[in-house]
């Protein structure tokens, strides 16, 4: 037997000149064969007695996925884990660096906050003064009328015209809510899904008017309506018809907008649901994999189109998961793009995606707080390597964010951008070796649940996701997860500062941002007056168009862009859509 | 709420005290017999359809979707839709009413002024149920409705005892159950008047169709196979009780398959529960069903109110006596026969 | 026989977040009560018919998209149109609320407003007082 000096000897020789790959083998296996030796001796000698004197603070250290936790971790956790295969260069297969070989030494990830309330004209004025401010791009959020395709005249929108977001009925809006703005320095996301393709629509003929080639239109229509089965419930054709017309819009946008993000597959309402960050991340690669599936059928070009596909994340409070989970979603996308549906162009392998911090997370009681949550998850998105980035602001549990508040959360991104250093370096916790073990693990979590899911689907994911929505299986997840997040916190076993714990006896003072009801009224009447003046044979030969298309399974993008230019209102061409689709009742499960 | 408003306010139509008496006779609340008691000359005049099934196979829907149907051909619904509570802490989420068809049809069933439901908690105990469930029934019969729909889970016994308060039962299944023989130890099966088999798009739907003939005797194929099965024993059981059930009653169940959400089926089904009302008053099966029911009723009412006299009454000390019986001292018969005594006295 | 304490949740409009109401369901039954959760997208009319033929002693509107202060009324309302009574109601209101609106919806006829982070053990024990208290004034 070698002595334990020629041992460390021989290693510390073939390390600096190994002379055959096997001999690098036993370097790593001897390395960490001293590795796990010392571990047990440092658990022997320093851990137990210290332990013995002073316990921990919990038995086990479970994460929001309800992951244990381990007290340290070293190179024997990491070593089914390989850097060329695993972990390698940004902007390299498997990308879990990064997508880019510089990424955010190019250029930082794009600032964007949603807004949107009120009227067009409200939005538009909130927006140019964020322009001023620095925003790098403009993200639209709208009323619940519109999202649901309604008019703000519907008896159903009553109540709820440009409170949460803003009213759209026709094309009008969208030339007040774009007046100023040109289309071609800006890109603009719009958080959307039932009428996505109308409110695409509708950004082209916007595009159009102003004289900008439809090829330089950028920005993004979220347009994922399984996530909206699976959790936020924007629903309003059922689940196959809703995708056939996503297909449509990848078919359209990939010829006629190729600049533009067709879809958003999100993760971020699924999460605010209630589910853990592991089902997050595997429930919208699900999605993700169910829609590519939609388009290889349809006949697309998944080379074409994978430019076009942009995902959307949640960043909530575990730190280093939200890390992990991010560079876990990089890698199996790559995986999934290249190897299973075969994808050539390697710009199709990339996961680029955009995040936004844990709306859920935020409490109402000492708001304040909020902005160090929002702070520690907008690090971890950066760490995480985001192209685009939503900040919240601190008074948003309780109604819209308020000017100085939204201020406040823009400057959080950029005090990281231009103070922290962070994004000075790539990926800089890669190679931890917590955070290299936990990007495993939840990758192979999410892998499980994706393989559970291509069962339903008897092979194939477009199914098992279809089968998924209607058996309940992701709503029973969700609500599961949520649940049982719910009791621990009653049984304070999760601490929410300032709600379980340190609480304090408060009064609040927030300016809250009301929205005037008058602004209801006056959407009517644009809506009646915009009826009144447009060529309404023209509206109704689009309409007609537009319903023959959905009945002969046609492309329905080119009437809807008719339709649109004529001044058919949001309501007008959804109630189309809902005629020939039927409308969706989902099958409630508590 | 005096009880007088309450009989009033049923009997000239008005939800707001339908919804309130049956709060009493929940809760069993003196109110909720007195009320009981004034409006039974009412009663009589409902069909009582009750529907049982396992959990998953699409009750909710096809009451829901029935509903609808039953309105078009004119007739009022009441509707009782049973959910399972907790035995532990006594709550329940009784989700059957949301899955009642609203905003999208013509007809919004929600606020309807020709539907009723009403939604009940099994309260984690069996016993009592298929008594509160009846006087459920019986007020909504009362307040006028043409039709009364009970809605239950099919999983034991109690939901076989609340099926008894129905003049029509159906019992729905689903295609691809798994071990079909579960159905059958249940208990379920051999109550059914109309046998539906709903998701009927699913894969299994004719082979469960078929096995629910071959039960009926009505698919000599089915049956040769079934014969020859590991489980012709408990098929030849399980028929044979069918079997019985048949001749006595003279009325030979039809299958009707269904795609609930789809409403397919649904105008069957419903023709079906019409034409079984009618058999049933045609034949005199009515008469003498409800006869056997209220005889059950009537009998469970006397018992109960035997044990809470001898609770109540100091005269007899019941459980001193249960202990002497149970320590051998006194035979069963005897001892009753001293309780019968001292009562009757 | 103590009458059981029947909870209608309700999810009044447009707004689809439900996370809150179902976890906020399953915990009131865990606490004892009977509990229908009407499922999301109900218009006013349909709140208020269930209430009423359900028998409900509380009400709890869950709501996060502002939209409170013209809905709840119009529950409100149509419960009295329907024969019910509002004011025998214990009425809850969950969601996002901004506090200066609170006074004017206790005018409105309020009981209890529960805004998101607050434990469900509050509002159970809410529910208890404030249906004990109703149940002795009637």
């Amino acid at each position: 037997m070698r002595s334990s000096t020629d041992q460390k000897r021989k290693i510390k020789n073939l390390k600096s000149s190994p002379t055959n790959f096997y001999d690098k083998i036993w370097v790593i296996a001897m390395e960490n064969e001293d590795v796990r030796k010392k571990r047990e001796e440092w658990d022997r000698k320093c851990l137990k007695p210290f332990l013995e004197k002073s316990g921990e603070r919990q038995e086990k250290f479970e994460n929001l996925s309800w992951i244990e936790i381990d007290r340290i971790y070293d190179p024997s956790d990491i070593e089914h884990i390989n850097f060329i295969d695993d972990i390698g260069y940004p902007g390299d297969y498997p990308f879990t660096r990064g997508v880019y070989p510089t990424m955010y030494r190019g250029r930082f990830w794009t600032m964007r906050q949603f807004s949107g309330f009120g009227a067009a004209e409200d939005t538009n004025q909130r927006w140019k003064l964020l322009l001023k401010e620095g925003q790098t791009g403009l993200s639209t959020a709208f009323d619940f009328p519109t999202l649901m395709g309604l008019d703000s005249d519907d008896p159903l929108s009553d109540g709820e015209v440009g409170k949460v977001g803003v009213a759209i009925d026709t094309l009008k809006d969208f030339e007040i809510l774009f007046d100023g703005i040109p289309l071609d320095r800006v890109s603009t996301s719009f958080t959307i899904n039932p009428p996505a393709g109308i409110i695409l629509a509708m950004y082209t003929a916007i595009g159009d008017a102003q004289g900008v080639p439809r090829d330089q239109l950028r920005g993004t229509i979220q347009n994922d309506m399984l996530k909206e089965f699976h959790a936020q419930n924007t629903l309003v054709l059922p689940p196959e018809p809703s995708v056939k017309i996503i297909t449509d819009i990848f078919e359209w946008g990939v010829e006629n907008v190729p600049k533009f993000n067709l879809i958003s597959i999100s993760g971020y309402h699924i999460r605010e649901a209630g589910s853990t960050a592991v089902q997050e991340l595997a429930f919208t690669i699900a999605d993700g994999m169910a829609y590519v599936e939609a388009a290889i059928e349809r006949g697309i070009d998944i080379d074409k189109l994978s430019p076009q596909l942009s995902f959307f994340f949640n960043s909530h409070n575990d730190f280093f998961e939200e890390i992990a989970k991010f560079r876990a979603a990089r890698r199996m996308w790559a995986k999934i793009m290249r190897d299973e549906y075969g994808a050539k162009n390697p710009r199709s392998w990339w996961l680029k995606f955009h995040t936004q911090t844990a709306g859920c997370s935020l409490t109402a009681q000492q708001p304040l707080n909020n902005v160090v949550r929002t702070t520690i998850q907008a690090m971890a998105a950066v760490l995480g390597g985001t192209q685009s980035l939503h900040t919240n602001s601190f008074d948003e549990a309780w109604a819209l964010p308020s000017e100085e508040a939204v201020r406040v959360a823009l400057r959080t991104q950029q005090i990281i951008a231009y103070e922290s250093g962070i994004p000075s370096t790539i990926d800089p916790l890669g190679g931890s070796y917590y955070v290299e073990w936990l990007t495993d693990k939840v990758e192979r979590l999410a892998w499980d649940y994706i393989e559970r899911i291509r069962k339903m689907g008897e092979g194939s994911m477009l199914r098992g996701v279809l089968a998924g929505i209607e058996n309940g299986f992701f709503v029973k997840e969700i609500t599961n997860a949520a649940a049982r997040f719910q009791r621990e916190v009653e049984e304070n076993k999760r601490i929410i500062v300032g709600v379980n714990k340190f609480t304090i006896e408060e009064k609040l003072k927030i300016p809250i941002l009301k929205v005037d009801p008058e602004v209801q009224r006056k959407q009517i009447e644009r809506l009646r007056r915009i009826k009144a003046e447009r060529d309404n044979v023209a509206v109704k030969e689009a309409l007609d168009w537009l319903r023959s298309a959905a009945e002969n399974n046609e492309n329905v993008m080119p009437p809807i862009l008719e339709a649109v230019k004529a001044y058919a209102s949001v309501g007008e061409i959804m109630g189309v859509l809902k005629e020939v689709y039927g409308t969706y009742k989902k099958p409630i499960i508590i | 709420m005096e009880v007088d408003e309450i009989v009033e306010g049923i009997l000239s139509g008005n939800k707001r005290y339908l919804a309130r008496a049956i709060t009493y006779v929940e809760n069993e609340f003196p109110e909720g017999k007195e009320i009981l008691k004034r409006v039974y000359g009412r009663t009589g005049k409902a069909h009582v359809v009750g529907i049982t099934g396992f959990p998953g196979v699409g009750k909710s829907t096809i009451v829901s979707k029935l509903t609808q149907e039953f309105r078009r051909r004119g007739k009022t619904v009441g509707i009782v839709a049973i959910d399972p509570g907790s035995p532990f802490t006594g709550g329940a989420l009784l989700g059957d009413r949301l899955r009642m068809d609203g905003l999208d049809t013509n007809r919004d069933l929600w606020i309807d002024p020709g539907v009723f439901f009403r939604s009940m908690s099994s309260r984690g105990r069996a016993g009592g149920l298929a008594a509160k469930t009846g006087d459920a029934v019986r007020l909504m019969d009362a307040f006028g409705f043409d039709v009364v729909l009970v809605e239950t889970v099919g999983a034991g016994q109690s939901e076989v005892d609340i099926i008894e308060v129905a003049d029509t039962s159906i019992v729905a299944l689903m295609p691809e159950m798994g071990d079909d023989i579960q159905i059958n130890k249940a208990g379920i099966l051999e109550i059914g008047d109309i046998y539906v088999v709903n998701k009927a798009d699913l894969g299994g739907a004719e082979k469960t169709e078929r096995w629910i003939k071959a039960m009926l005797m009505m698919d000599e194929e089915a049956v040769e196979i079934l014969t020859k099965t590991t489980h012709a024993q408990e098929y030849e059981v399980q028929s044979g009780k069918i079997f019985d059930k048949i001749a006595r009653s003279g009325w030979k169940p039809p299958v009707i398959k269904t795609i609930a959400d789809k409403g397919e089926g649904i105008p069957e089904l419903a023709d079906a529960i019409e034409e079984h009302f009618k058999y049933l008053k045609e034949s005199g099966m009515l008469i003498e069903t409800r006869k056997k029911r209220l005889t059950r009723e009537m009998t469970e009412i006397l018992v109960n109110e035997i044990k809470k006299y001898l609770r109540s009454n100091r005269a007899v000390d019941f459980d001193k006596i249960v202990e002497k019986v149970t320590s051998n001292n006194l035979d069963p018969h005897t001892a009753v026969e001293k309780i019968l005594k001292s009562i009757l006295k | 026989m103590e009458k059981k304490i029947r909870v209608l949740v309700a999810k009044v409009g447009l707004d689809g977040h439900d996370r809150g109401a179902k976890v906020v369901a399953r915990f009131l039954r865990d606490a004892g009560f009977e509990v229908i959760y009407t499922g999301l997208h109900r218009t006013p009319q349909e709140v208020a018919m269930a209430a009423v033929e359900e028998d409900v002693d509380v009400i709890g509107i869950s709501l996060h998209s502002g939209a409170h202060m013209t809905l709840v009324p119009k529950v409100l309302n149509y419960i009295r149109e329907y024969g019910g009574n509002p004011d025998e109601l214990v009425v809850l209101v969950g969601g996002i609320v901004p506090e200066d609106e609170f006074d004017e919806l206790k005018t409105k006829g309020v009981d209890g407003i529960f805004i998101p982070g607050t434990p469900i053990s509050e509002i159970v024990d809410f529910i208890n007082q404030k249906v004990k208290e109703k149940r002795n004034k009637a």
